[in-house]
This record gives structure tokens, sequence and C-alpha cells, in this order.
């Protein structure tokens, strides 16, 4: 069998939905253990005109992770091209001919680490072979330097333009056999190169999913259900179709899944779209649209009685348990010390700064589309299903997006403008307005944690055990819901329980950046803090401790290996960025002074290790400046574009700061919070300093759009909890009685 | 009734309603994409651009108080695309998504009109209304001050 996303999408379904990371496909090399992909070929990627410049195609969804830029690199490095004769041009959606064409996971760089760079290395071996029979030498006589093929022996050289019209003649070598540089050779991986979309960007050149134009398109806005899973009744479509510019005004039916537990992907949801000249004329006309909803079954839910919900589940019995060993109970009954705390935080919302929409066209039972999702081919697959067409008759152009955060993982969006260029007869631009975007996410789920810990006499960890009430039915969880078995500290304590209850949920959840991880690390990471304090000790020196223990082996996780998506945590790597931000950011040397203290937290997740440590301030109202953070990080052999890898550092723990001021509430099934007034994004005056260090590591490089964030919501909790004694256990910080200053 | 305005420079006439917002008027009826929706309240910055030099949202700025007065977008900003803003956003390599960042060079252009050698503090209080979603705030801010003391010229006209 062929293993490929779909087919690992079906089985993680089948397997229950596996961890948060079920979406994700496994690695290329497993893929291809499993009986393989077809072959990419460099004819597929590189380009050589004859005057030398090199068109490589970037394969991946650009959503500001940086894989325009970073993807043709691998390909420029052992193509041995001059970087400043390369031009870059977004690949369509075909996944036979580039592979995976999905942002997600932070897999972009795991899956193509090896596969690209042999593209390019293909390519060199064909255009050394091209000269070595022009000039009757061997080709193992000839080197390869910046664009140009050499043979010192003759002194002769061509450049590459010279060579490719020749070179594409001949057979690609088989990828396998492809020899890749030494590291110490590398002359673009590692190197710092420029987004090759900047200048278009800052001079604002059409670039953007939003900036598509068509002749005779028509731009369309869509009136959705407040409340998760309601229907359309009757509206005033007669007085809207009357507005200026107003060209088309549609009921969308709708087939919005009600089961109780909300797929990521849950149909079309019921509305009443306007078409109009201009996007502003349809949302002004939007404005006096009067629509008599039937919400349904969803407006009997309220985060109030979710949250009493939780409260009655903590006190409960857990229905499931996710792993068990040792005695827990008779270690905490024999521990010197117990510690306990119920932890919480609320459903977010993705808020990308560019709302969900798609351009399409239908014409004579074809469709082309424009847009920014990050699984342009699961989107296809759907838009597909959904309008009864062949998914060969559907052309997708992968757009630069506005952010995706994971939002556009689910492609509702590109269903609907499906839909709506087939019923307009014309070419539609979706755009949702911030409101819909903010309240018809597929919101990152909140969660309520029961914890206890057992301390010895020598402030030893001897029992943890955790209860954690997420959304669901029965063992079944919403997407983004999920906790691993392996969740820290699983298998480094002698006793330990983790279990788990849910509550039904009419609602769509999905994967928000470091899904899980964005919250459950908080968690576990700020309870530990907890534990080192009651047992008196250095957080920083628990932590090595534990990670020092002898693991307690998870039965079945050795299959986890090492080229899995989730492979068991390196304990090492993680004591090795953990003993690096201590260093740099002077951890033993901090002071106790009142108001001020620092923080520290860390995390394994999406392949990736980090550490962090937050100096905040904290004045006599509560507010939290946070001044300083270091981070550490560990994604393997190569940091293979250190300006943009520094960046997207950055904005892990920006985003991560931004996430624990967010919240978003149910009122009669509606959500309360409509724009980023309400959902607020951290402002300049607000980011803290940041320093990033890497952790260099003998392994193959990895991803940095997750793995980042995590543990700078725990690490600046945990600096709150040494400026005031306080401890930040719910989340939104308002919740907890602070806020940012 | 007609509208005249000068947008970059150019004079052009629209026929819209004078309370259209700006922002719609240079995206779907002028094809100027450089100015972004984000959140059509004021609360984002991403359609900033600059009315009679000063930084206003394009999304709340009726296309009726712009006529009369020079526009510029990020398209106009320089005749090519090398304004001292510019240039220091490529050269540190700013953008992340670069939704934001055509909002976040127009009001930074605002402020060096007016501050020529902003402090922090001057940066942070001019620029808190523009946000990011990525983070790139740390970039901008060095950009910044990179544009100032390469003496970023007043272009902005």
């Amino acid at each position: 069998m062929r293993l490929n996303r779909r087919s690992f999408l079906q089985m993680s379904a089948l397997a229950g939905g596996g961890f948060a990371l079920g979406l994700y496909p496994r690695p290329w090399a497993a893929a291809q253990a499993a009986g393989g992909p077809p072959a990419l070929s460099p004819l597929a990627f590189i380009r050589i005109a004859a005057n030398g410049e090199i068109t490589i195609m970037a394969r991946g969804p650009e959503i500001g992770q940086g894989v325009r830029t970073m993807l043709p690199m691998l390909i420029a490095e052992e193509l041995d091209a001059d970087w400043k004769m390369v031009r870059i041009e977004q690949a369509d959606l075909d996944e036979a001919k580039y592979g995976p064409q999905f942002a997600g996971g932070s897999m972009s760089t795991p899956f193509a680490w090896e596969p690209l760079r042999q593209v390019g290395g293909a390519a060199r071996q064909m255009l050394v072979a091209a000269a070595a029979q022009t000039w009757g030498v061997s080709a193992a006589e000839c080197t390869t330097e910046a664009g140009r093929v050499i043979h010192k022996g003759s002194g002769r050289s061509a450049g590459y333009g010279e060579l490719a019209a020749k070179a594409a003649t001949l057979n690609a070598p088989a990828m396998s056999s492809v020899k890749l540089k030494d590291a110490r050779d590398y002359r673009i991986i590692g190197k710092s190169k420029a987004g090759v979309d900047n200048h278009a960007i800052v001079t604002g050149k059409p670039l953007f999913g939003i900036d598509v134009t068509l002749p005779g398109m028509l731009h369309a806005v869509i009136d959705k259900c407040p409340v998760y899973g309601g229907k359309v009744k009757s509206a005033n479509l007669d007085e809207i179709r009357k507005f200026p510019g107003v060209r088309q005004v549609l009921v969308i039916d709708g087939t919005l899944a009600t089961e109780r537990v909300v797929p990521n992907e849950p149909g079309m949801e019921p509305g009443v779209a306007i078409l109009a000249d201009t996007w502003w004329q349809a949302q002004h006309a939007r404005k006096s649209l009067k629509v008599d909803w039937d919400y349904g079954p969803g407006a009997a839910q309220s985060s109030e009685g979710f949250a009493k919900r939780a409260d009655e589940l903590l006190k409960a019995t857990p229905a499931n348990t996710l792993r068990s060993y040792g005695d827990v109970d008779g270690a905490l009954k024999s521990a010197a010390k117990v510690v306990e705390a119920t932890y919480a935080y609320p459903f977010i919302a993705h808020g990308t700064l560019e709302p969900m929409g798609t351009t399409a066209a239908y014409k004579d039972g074809k469709l082309e589309m424009w847009t920014t999702s990050q699984t342009p081919g699961e989107g296809r697959g759907l838009v597909a299903k959904a309008l009864g067409l062949d998914p060969g008759a559907i052309t997708v152009h992968l757009c630069r997006a506005g952010g995706g955060f994971g939002r556009r993982l689910m492609n509702d969006f590109m269903v609907e403008a499906a839909w709506l260029a087939r019923q307009a007869g014309s070419p539609v631009k979706l755009l949702w307005a911030r409101e819909d975007d903010i309240g018809h996410d597929a919101f990152r789920p909140g969660g309520f944690h029961g914890l206890k810990a057992g301390l010895d006499a020598q402030g030893k960890v001897v029992a943890w055990r955790q209860h954690f009430v997420t959304y669901g039915d029965g063992a079944k969880t919403a997407a983004g819901g999920e906790i691993d078995a392996l969740e820290f500290p699983s298998g480094r304590v002698p006793n330990y329980g983790l279990h788990s209850s849910a509550m039904p949920l009419l609602l769509r959840t999905g994967w928000l950046r470091a899904p899980g991880a964005n919250a459950i690390c908080f968690v576990g990471q700020s309870f530990l803090d907890e534990v080192a304090a009651a047992a008196g000790r250095d957080p920083l020196e628990l932590q090595l401790e534990l990670l020092s223990a002898k693991a307690v082996p998870l039965p079945g996780a050795e299959n986890r290996n090492g080229e899995d998506f989730d492979p068991p945590l390196n304990p090492d790597r993680l004591k090795g960025v953990l003993e690096l931000v201590a260093e740099k950011s002077g951890w033993a040397q901090r002071k106790k002074q009142a108001g001020r203290g620092m923080g520290i937290a860390c995390y394994y997740c999406h392949l990736g290790y980090f550490a962090e440590v937050a100096d905040v301030s904290v004045d006599s109202a509560n507010k939290v400046t946070v001044n300083h953070v270091w981070a550490a990080g560990d994604v393997g052999s190569q940091i293979i574009n250190p300006a943009a890898a520094e960046n997207m550092a950055f904005g892990g723990v920006i985003e991560g700061l931004s996430h624990m001021a967010q919240e978003i509430t149910l009122v009669g099934g509606k959500v309360q919070q409509t724009n980023y007034h309400q959902h607020p994004l951290l402002r300049m005056r607000q980011a803290p300093k940041i320093e990033v260090f890497w952790r260099k590591t003998d392994f193959p490089p990895t991803g940095l759009g997750e793995p980042t964030l995590p543990p700078i919501l725990p690490a600046v909790g945990n600096a709150i909890f040494a400026a005031t004694g306080k401890r930040i256990r719910t989340l939104p910080l308002a919740k907890s009685g602070f806020s940012w200053a | 009734m007609p509208l005249k305005l000068t947008v970059n420079n150019v004079a052009a006439t629209v026929d819209v309603p004078p309370e259209m917002p700006l922002l719609w008027v240079l995206r779907d009826v002028l094809n100027l994409k450089g100015a972004k929706y984000g959140c059509g309240i004021g609360m984002c910055g991403a359609c900033t651009v600059l009315v009679g030099g000063r930084a206003v949202r394009s999304c709340m700025t009726q296309v009726g108080v712009a006529a009369g007065q020079p526009v510029t977008t990020i398209e106009g900003l320089s005749p090519d695309g090398q304004h001292a803003l510019q240039l220091a956003w490529e050269t540190h390599d700013v953008p992340q998504c670069g939704y934001c960042q055509a909002g976040q060079i127009m009001s930074a252009a605002a402020l060096l009109e007016h501050t020529p050698h902003p402090t922090d503090a001057e940066i942070d209080s001019a620029m808190s209304g523009n946000l990011c979603r990525c983070g790139t705030y740390p970039r901008i801010r060095e950009a910044i001050h990179s544009a100032a003391e390469a003496g970023a010229p007043a272009r902005g006209k």
C-alpha cells in the first residue's frame, strides 16, 4: 500500500484520531519504506535558461513560515547554484509531480530535507554529465561551483546555462544514487537568505489571496448563523438584492455536521451569500440583511455551562485512562507532601490577519481556484466531493497567505468559493469579514486539568496524576483537544496516571499552531514549577533530574522511531536546551525581588526542542511587562535559513504571549468576541526583547513553525509567580487577576 | 457624484458613494492592492495609508474625506521601491507572512516624517496601532532605526 497523506489520514482516523498530529503525514522516509511515492524529477523543479538564470519551483503553501525561500535553498545548495541567479516560482497544486504540498505540523523541513536536496543533486549530476560528454572527459573529473561545471585537467568550464539544453535530454539518476554534499561545503544552507517575496511585499504588489482579481469577478460575503449548526428559516433577500452593486443573493442551505464530536471539516455552513461588484457593497448591504435563524441545539451551550460540567467531571472518576503504571494512590498516600491544583484554558481563535477567502472560476465543468489553503490537496478533495466534480477538473493555484497558524488546514472557504462560483455563473472572490473569521473559526479547544503530585521527604517527585477534561465523546476527542500518553513527565516519575474525560461540544474545533502543545505545555510546565516550589527546589534542577531518570517505557512506543511524526522525546536534547537557556539568561544568578521575576519552561513537540526563560515585571495593579525572553532551540544539525529561523522564533514567543490574553466565550451558543478589540494580539509596545540561541545536534533538521511557541506561556506564568507569589492557573491572564501593561 | 482623488500623485475620478471607505476604493476600484483589509474597525492598521501626509486607517476613512487631499499608498511611497524604509525592511528581512507590512511601513513613514530619529519609546507609541499577527515587532523596530540612520528621505508625497 502506498502510504501517502490521504491514506495516513484514514489510518489515523481508524486508529481513533491519535495524537494532535494525526492530521499530518509521516515523513517522506517512512512513506518510501512503505512502498514509495513516485520519484521526484529534477525537471519538475528546475528550469535553467540559456543565460544561466535558474528557476526553482517552490512547492509548499507560503503562510509566513518562509518555505517559499527555504525549500528552494535546499535544491539550490545541491545544484550548486549561484543564489543570485535563482528565481523562485510558486508551483500549482500537483502532488504527483512535487510531492507533499501542505503546510502543517512543522513538517515542511523534515519532509523536504532529503528529497529536495536529492532533486538539486540529481540536476547537478545531469549538468556535469552533459559537460563531460561535450568535452569527452570523465564526469568524475568534473567539479561544480556557483553555477558552473569545471574540468580542472583541461582548464575548461561552462556555465549551467550553456549546458542546460543538453542536460535536459539526459536521464535523471536514481535519487538514492545521488551523492549529497558534505555539510562543510555548504554555501547556501546555513546562510541567511532574505524572503524571496520581500520586495513585492514592501512595494505593495498583489501577492496574497485577497489580491487576486479576475475579469468579471464578483465579490462575496456570507452571513452565517451565530450559533453553530443553525439554519436559515427566511431572510429579506429581495430587499438586499436592491442594494447598489449587489448582483446576487443566495441562500446556502448547508449540511453542517452536528455529531457529538464535530469533525474539523464539518461540511458547508448554512448562511446567506451576497455577491456584489465590490466587497464593500456586499458587506454594506449585509448590514440591512435580516435573517430568521433556526438556531438548533447549539443554542443551549455556554462557556459557563462547560466550566460547571468540567468541574463535576474533575471530581468524578475519569472516563478514560491514557496511561497508568506504578501505584499512584499508594504513592500519594505515603508522600511527604502532596501538591494539588486545577488548571484551565479557554477556546481561542486563529485570527490570521488575512481573513479566510478564496477566488474561484467555474466554466464548462472545470474549476480554477486561487487559494491560501495550507492543505490544498485536501481542499481540492472536499471541493470535488461537494460539487460532484472529478479532482482532475480542478486547478488550484497557491497564493501567499496572510498567516495560517493552522486555520487554513481546514478548507471550508475553498468549498464555499467553489460553490458560489458555480451558482453565480461568474468568477467569485470570497472574503470573510473579520467578524466571520473570529466567529466561525475552527477554535483551539479549551480544556481543564486536575493535577496531583506527591513528593518524598527528599523532594523527589514520586507520583503524578493528571485528569484532563476535554471536549469529545467517550474516547473520541474534538480536533486539537488530544493529549499524548507520553506527555511529560510521563515515564519519568515512578508512579504515574494520565486520564481523560470528555464533554460533547457542538462547535468546530481545529489545530492552532503547536496544537495540543500550545495549551498542555502551559499546564504541565506550570504545575511542575509549583511542585518544585513546594519541594523548595530550583525548577531547572528538578526538570534536569526528571530528564535524567531512567524512562519507564510505554508499550508500543518503540514503534515510534526517529523517522516517525512523534517519536518519544530525547531527554538529552531537552536537557541541552534547558542548560543553554539557563546559561544565556543567567538563571543561576537571578535575584529575588518583589515585583520582578524570572521563569523557566521547556517542551518537545513537532520534532523540535525549546527551552525559554522570561523576565517579567508586575506592578501594584497586577499589570505585567515581559522585559526579556531567552529562547534556546534544538532542531537538529542545520539552521537552514538563520535570519528567517530567528524571526520564526520571535513569532512563536510573541504569539504565545498573545494567547495568554485571548479568550473565546459562548453565551446561548453564540461566540461573544467579534474582532481584535475583544480577542487581542500583542502590540509592539508590549513585545519583549527576545534573544534566540541554537544548539546544533547531530540529527536531521526539523521544523520551526511550532516548537518555539509552547514554553513561553509557562515561562511567563512561572515568572509572574516568582515576582508576586501568585500562580497563573487559569487563562486568559484576566481570569487570574493579571493583564499586560 | 464623481469624486476627484489624487492617489500617488495621479489624479483619478471615481464614481462611488462618498461614504465608501477609502480602502475599498483603493483596492476594488483603483486596483491598488497594497493596503490590506484586516479588521474593518481601525484596530489592526493593515490598511494604513497617508492622507495629507498623515497616517490614517483607510478602512475607517470615508473616501469623501480624502477627496482634495493627496493620498499616498505603499505603491507610491517611492517611485522605485527604494525608500529608506523599504530598503531597511528588505535588509532586516522583516516580513513573515507580510500581510501587515505595507501598513507598518506607512505608519513608520509618517513617524519619520515628523520624528526623523525616533527612540524606542517613540517607535512603540507610533507603531502600536499596527498589529503583526506573526510577531515581527523586533525586526520592525530594528528596521525603523536603521532607516532613520540612513536618513529616510521624506518621499511620502
